[in-house]
């Protein structure tokens, strides 16, 4: 087997989608992921495309991706379920609509227009179904949302047919130097070689960093999610709230996708999660309050993906900051589904010119302090 | 009705069939503060289903082996066991957290220990046509008949195979009811697969009781034997069934109600949403909770006693449950091994007893692959409209197992949780693919298993979660 130049770990949406950049500038890229590519938060989150609300830091980045969401099928060849209704963030009284107000004023400041005011008026032109006490809301018209387990295996797919290869059911359990190179030991007793490393590992990135000598404060997370019953179709942009955490959704089969922050317990070495129904309950009043007509869905499922959250809740995504030739893209703390596709032309840039002209600065590994 | 839901209990039993009333009724006995949760209205799970309260009071219609059902009552009721009908246990955690909806509120209830006795149901029938209104299972016409002394009208025809299909062919012509024909689907070659365990069989109750019962149908309708293919068909409802026998040509025959029944299989749902170990069993075609001999899953403080451990019938069933309530009660420090060992004795003759006979049964009535894997244009998930083909295809795709086609396909993600076509994709996977089903897997199950409103939902008690959340989208 002749030896790859890059070794990926993780097969979630940000490794598919490294892989993917990286071959398509015909490096040699090998993934190695323990489960399926796209088994934890990359196949099961609520597939939100986002700006709206994003972190200061994260802002240039999530246009960028923006961008190749709007043109997603050119990038992998399938339209990974992406459709653009627009993201809205209700404020349920005049102190929060004001703090929303605050907020555009911010990122106009900063140069971006793509966040937009609307009164209670257009809100309910957008929303026609929100409760009465809403106050008015952010509206993102080109965002939106698509369809995560489909996304991910689109990369995959895409990665593949650019040349990458991608073992499933291989798990990384120890990463030296070998040479100038590194040696990834992989569980069956293999071991792979390649110049240079990605660590895509998620909740299980922290690992990865501390055989680099890097200290990665990864808080493994479960964010839950729950869907309803089909119901006859009264909302179109995906829906979030100032005050509260929320999530909301409607699919085109009618059935609506409930999120937004609570979060269940888990064991990442068993890939088990555990979910908190006293969590659930309170979205299930969030929804009760802001969207009359759900008051008698039904509760079909829930469920909960594993992933890694930082303390400051944006991720890591950079050079490693010991070692050469090894990278970072993890720690996207719930929000890194729509920076799937700019986070790996991001790695891919790293890897073969060694910069990006996107500002990565605020995501270094060392900002967490010394190892 | 019983009283409001605790927040604690030494033992939660899950299921008021056989094995629910006999593990709470033992485990109660020896001193363990015991709660019964039953989705119904009245106790006897399906076996014994509205035994405290059926219309057919005449004990020859349904049989005297329906009537021993009325045994296990007593003893439960005096037992001390709180009994909760009409309870919706939705989610059982690994710690014992049970989240149950009672009445239209949802509580949550900590219990030491569970045993989980929510039994079987019927194996899926994926035949052209199976959805089409007429068409149903043996199972919920038994449902009918017992809770509503109901037999529908008109050309009634039955198909499939194995033991129930008979025993249900007979209480209905007791009830009143006509059937037009039994078409048994069991594959002739299945006679000299199942002679190895003939012995075990002749020494069983099941001889005499099942010869009985096929005289009792045969003298009154039309078999068709070596029923090889089967179709419904129809425009609003269903009209006629298509049939071919082994090496015969298509034959049709008019039908209003279609009454299809392939065995059973125990209901993982409760147990693979907790987490509980599975394994494929390649002798009856289904997956089964992996539990020892007091029917200990693979997890700490949960048990599954009954036919939800795997299939051996409703006296085995009771004799399971009061295995799993002994060792329920020395976990929970209320007897010590040897108690529990020489209390136990006994109800190891007897399970040894009832199970007696079932690998012979299991053997001969094992469903043909016809029948198991549908033709391409069948439906495999009826509650999304999933073909087998569509389910071929997205293993062409890549798709390994049932939890990567939930995302593509939405198969196993209606309002049926994969209870009518779980064994049907993962079968259909494995066949594409070329692995055994135990490869292959079962879905991944999540709860609530049980839908519940939003507005249960929302009346659970607050807890610290309100605190605990971050935003996020």
């Amino acid at each position: 087997m002749r030896s790859p130049d890059v070794i990926v770990i993780g097969g979630g949406l940000h490794g598919c989608s490294a892989a993917l950049h990286l071959a398509r500038r015909g490096v040699k890229v090998q993934v190695l992921e323990k489960d399926y590519a796209g088994r934890h938060a990359s196949g099961v989150n609520a597939g939100g495309v986002r700006r709206l609300g994003r972190h200061v830091a994260e802002i240039p980045l999530s246009v960028a991706s923006m961008e190749l969401w709007h043109r997603i099928r050119d990038l992998v060849d399938d339209d990974c379920g992406f459709e653009s209704n627009g993201q809205v963030k209700v404020a349920e009284n005049e102190a929060e609509l004001a703090l929303l107000a605050q907020r555009v004023a911010e990122a106009r400041a900063l140069g971006f227009s793509h966040e937009e005011l609307i009164d209670r008026q257009q809100m309910r032109a957008v929303l026609p179904a929100v409760a009465e006490h809403c106050t008015g809301a952010i509206y993102c018209r080109d965002d939106g949302a698509a369809n995560p387990y489909r996304t991910t295996l689109a990369f995959r797919r895409a990665a593949e047919r650019a040349g990458a290869r991608i073992a499933e059911g291989v798990r990384v359990t120890g990463v030296s130097r070998e040479g100038r190179g590194w040696r990834v030991e992989t569980a069956d007793g293999t071991a792979h070689r390649a110049a240079v490393i990605v660590n895509c590992a998620g909740a299980w990135a922290d690992r990865v960093a501390a055989a680099l000598g890097e200290s990665a404060p990864v808080l493994p997370s479960a964010f839950m999610l729950m869907i309803s019953n089909r119901l006859e179709h009264f909302v179109k942009p995906v829906v979030g709230a100032a005050g509260r955490p929320l999530s909301f959704k409607q699919f085109a089969n009618g059935t609506v996708l409930i999120g937004g922050g609570y979060k269940g317990s888990l064991d990442r070495d068993a890939n088990w999660t555990e979910l908190d129904f006293r969590g659930l309950a309170e979205s299930a009043k969030t929804v009760w309050d802001l969207f009359p007509i759900m008051r008698g869905a039904q509760i079909m499922r829930a469920w909960a993906g594993i992933e890694a959250r930082m303390p400051d809740d944006i991720p890591v995504l950079g050079p490693s900051s010991t070692e050469e030739g090894a990278f970072h893209a993890f720690g996207f703390s719930g929000h890194g589904f729509q920076l799937g596709p700019i986070s790996g032309a991001i790695m891919a840039e790293l890897v073969v010119t060694g910069r990006t002209n996107l500002p990565i600065e605020p995501f270094r590994i060392n900002r967490f302090g010394a190892s | 009705m019983s009283a409001a839901i605790r927040e604690s209990c030494d033992l939660a039993v899950i299921g008021a069939g056989p094995a629910g009333l006999a593990a709470a009724a033992t485990a109660a006995r020896l001193g363990l503060d015991t709660v019964l949760f039953d989705e119904q209205p009245a106790p006897g799970g399906q076996i014994y289903r509205a035994i405290t309260e059926t219309p057919l009071s005449e004990r020859g219609v349904l049989g005297e082996d329906y009537w021993h059902g009325g045994a296990l009552l007593e003893p439960f009721f005096q037992s001390g066991a709180q009994y909760v009908p009409g309870a919706t246990v939705w989610s059982v955690t690994r710690e014992g957290e049970i989240g149950v909806s009672v009445a239209g509120a949802a509580r949550l209830l900590q219990a030491r220990h569970v045993i989980l006795a929510t039994g079987a149901l019927e194996r899926p029938f994926p035949i052209p046509g199976w959805t089409l209104p007429g068409v149903m299972t043996c199972g919920a016409a038994q449902i009918l008949l017992k809770s509503s002394g109901l037999v529908a009208a008109g050309q009634v025809v039955l198909a499939g195979s194995g033991p129930l299909l008979w025993l249900i062919a007979a209480q209905y012509l007791r009830a009143g009811g006509e059937i037009a024909a039994l078409l048994d689907t069991t594959p002739s070659a299945n006679w000299s697969a199942a002679l190895p365990h003939l012995p075990g069989f002749l020494a069983s109750s099941y001889l005499a009781k099942g010869m009985k019962l096929v005289r009792e149908v045969k003298r009154r309708v039309k078999v068709i034997a070596h029923v090889a293919s089967l179709a419904a068909i129809g425009g609003d409802r269903v009209e006629e069934v298509a049939y071919r026998v082994f090496g015969g040509s298509e034959t049709r025959m008019p039908v209003d109600t279609l009454l299809l029944h392939q065995g059973v299989v125990p209901n993982i749902n409760l147990s693979t949403a907790i987490g509980c170990a599975h394994g494929w069993d390649p002798a009856q075609l289904c997956f089964t909770p992996v539990s020892d001999e007091w029917g200990m899953s693979s997890l700490d403080g949960i048990a599954i006693a009954g036919d939800g451990a795997g299939i051996s019938g409703a006296l085995a069933a009771e004799h399971r449950g009061r295995l799993a309530g002994l060792d329920a009660a020395r976990r929970l420090g209320r007897i010590g091994d040897d108690a529990r060992d020489r209390a136990a004795t006994p109800h190891r003759t007897a399970l040894a007893r009832a199970e007696r006979g079932r690998r012979f049964l299991d053997r001969l009535y094992r469903p043909a692959e016809a029948f198991r894997l549908p033709a391409p244009e069948t439906l495999a998930c009826r509650c999304e409209e999933v073909t087998a083909q569509q389910v071929q295809e997205a293993v062409a795709l890549g798709v390994q197992g049932p939890n990567q086609l939930k995302s593509f396909l939405r198969c196993g993600m209606g309002p049926c949780q994969g209870r009518l076509c779980g064994l049907t994709v993962t079968e259909l996977i494995a066949k594409a693919r070329g692995v055994p089903p135990g490869a292959v897997g079962y879905y991944r199950l999540r709860p609530p298993v049980k839908p519940i409103t939003l507005a249960e939902l929302a009346s659970l008690p607050r807890g610290e979660a309100a605190e605990k959340a971050v935003v996020r989208g």
